[in-house]
């Protein structure tokens, strides 16, 4: 049986519909690697950088910041790093960022990745408000916990008796010795890794980790009374009543109703 | 010696800027010197000329990001020198994945491998056209720079400077694709910044011009072309090449014993007349 040919205009539209067949099956499957490469809750970014979500979509992975870097501390991830391709990031247990002044690495970002203006305070750079992780301790492995002294975390700290302190209390396994436990203080420490990069132990039992990561969050609807500035968000705040059929009465009622008859007999 | 520049000059010259500028952009991150840094990605000549990928831009761009203008500033620089200027040279004369595919196609041509393909070719020119729109629509579902993600040719010049990884399988897999699968497999049918820069550069003004009346149909020029539909003129017409495909690498000017292709400006002038 002999087959018509198809018309011109079929032959486009089939020819399309392929196409476009191909580039969903296409889409998807680079939808799903995409999805799958991009996520890197552990990663550490170089000062100022935006949020995680914006850095990803800003970066353009030129390595300005890489190459403005004195210490060699930024780097851009490799294939095969398991990090997101091409974007930069550090790893402070080998170096650490040592907190430059002038923070070189951030004005030459082109893209606004890095986004100077949140880090600059009254028209002047301040590195000390860089954002770039936060150190957590493991009790279990930091050697000042055991009653054995060290205070290096302490001393390598930049922002030293700000971001680390230093607090004692009684060794009461020995009964005359103290105890000498750095605190890391979320409200100043930037991230910078220098602790990490000091600690003796073994692996390092202070560390950074992404802010994200490394804090809880108690809900807007905590507020600390004895806050004022906290205080203050209850200022316009108004109540809303929701009465149901349980509610209608007081607890007290309701819990007291339904023992008329026993009470009266 | 006079033959073999005659016949590889502009070859010898690619391979000059190709080798060059991944030399100043490694010597930047290696060595501090500050006469072109960063890759290709963006980049800062003599320390104050912005460049930046306008196709990697209109990824974050349809990703959501907003860019701070310094990057604008060196897309509007690349951008336009290659519609004015350069046409789609940036595929032949700065591209490194060019050295790996041009090599790839050189030893096809060697071994014969194109000889024994007779079967009808798996992909279509036009699917560079494609991947360029799909790259565009990945992004913006993702929120993330889609090509700047997978791109062989940002694995290969960023990992040439600041350290290859496992970057070079990528290349790997390009030269085995374009050698064993398909003859310009990877620059001629896939790669959507070819294709960005081949829609760009449609009009600028360097072009190939190719002369009737010296041709003697040797076809040398069509067996080193790497996008050969662009040469359709051969032996008919005295014709510039118009299509935005060519990358001006210039290959079949010097395979040319007869004077019959040349480089020059395009003629608008004597184009409108044609077309009067």
């Amino acid at each position: 049986m002999k087959q018509e040919a198809l018309s011109d205009r079929r032959k486009f539209i089939l020819n399309m519909a392929r196409g476009v067949g191909y580039a969903a099956i296409g889409g998807f499957l680079w939808s799903a690697y995409l999805d799958d490469a991009k996520a890197s809750p552990l990663i550490l970014r170089p000062p100022a950088a935006m949020p995680e979500e914006d850095f990803l979509k800003t970066c353009i992975k030129c390595g300005l910041c890489v190459e403005a870097c004195p210490y060699d501390t930024l780097m851009l991830a490799k294939p095969g790093d398991h990090r997101p391709m091409g974007t930069p990031y550090f790893i402070p247990r080998d170096i650490p960022c040592y907190m430059c002044e002038d923070i070189p690495c951030v004005p030459v970002c082109p893209s606004g990745a890095l986004d100077e203006s949140s880090v600059t305070v009254n028209g002047h750079l301040d590195i000390n408000t860089a954002d770039m992780g936060l150190a957590v301790i493991d009790e279990n492995s930091c050697i000042a916990f055991w009653g054995i002294q060290c205070d290096a975390c302490y001393r390598a700290c930049p922002i030293l008796g700000q971001a680390i302190t230093v607090e004692y209390s009684q060794n009461e396994r020995t009964g005359k010795h103290a105890f000498l436990k750095p605190v890391v203080h979320a409200d100043a420490c930037t991230g910078c890794g220098m602790c990490e990069h000091a600690c003796v132990t073994e692996k390092p039992a202070i560390f950074i980790l992404p802010r994200e990561v490394a804090m809880g969050k108690a809900g807007s609807h905590y507020i600390k009374g004895w806050d004022k500035k906290d205080e203050s968000r209850l200022k316009d705040a108004h109540a809303i009543h929701t009465t149901t059929n349980v509610s209608r009465k007081k607890a007290v009622d309701k819990l007291n109703s339904g023992l008329e008859g026993l009470l009266d007999e | 010696m006079n033959k073999i520049w005659s016949n590889y000059r502009y070859l010898i010259l690619r391979r000059f800027v190709q080798i060059g500028m991944l030399v100043l952009f490694f010597g930047a991150n290696a060595w501090g010197w500050k006469i072109l840094e960063g890759n290709l990605s963006s980049s800062l000549l003599f320390g104050f000329i912005p460049m930046s990928d306008p196709y990697a831009t209109m990824q974050m761009i349809a990703a959501g990001a907003v860019v701070a203008a310094d990057l604008l500033i060196g897309v509007a620089v690349v951008t336009l020198f290659y519609f004015f200027i350069g046409g789609r040279a940036f595929c032949s004369w700065v591209c490194p994945v060019n050295m790996v595919t041009d090599s790839a196609d050189y030893l096809r041509r060697v071994f014969g491998i194109d000889r024994a393909q007779k079967m009808k070719q798996p992909i279509v020119r036009n699917a560079r056209y494609w991947i360029l729109g799909l790259s565009l629509i990945v992004s913006a579902f993702m929120g993330i720079a889609a090509f700047e993600f997978v791109s062989p040719i940002s694995m290969m010049h960023r990992g040439l400077v600041f350290g290859m990884g496992f970057g070079w399988a990528a290349v790997a897999m390009i030269f085995l694709f374009d050698l064993l699968v398909l003859r310009n497999g990877w620059c001629g049918h896939i790669c959507p910044l070819g294709g960005f820069y081949s829609l760009l550069g449609k009009f600028s003004f360097i072009r190939v011009h190719h002369l009737e009346e010296n041709c003697t149909l040797c076809m040398k020029c069509k067996v080193v072309c790497p996008e050969k539909q662009v040469l359709h003129m051969i032996g008919k017409e005295s014709l510039p090449v118009l299509s935005g495909e060519c990358t001006n690498c210039a290959r079949c000017i010097e395979v040319c014993d007869d004077d019959a292709l040349r480089f020059s400006i395009r003629d608008f002038i004597q184009n409108k007349k044609m077309g009067e």
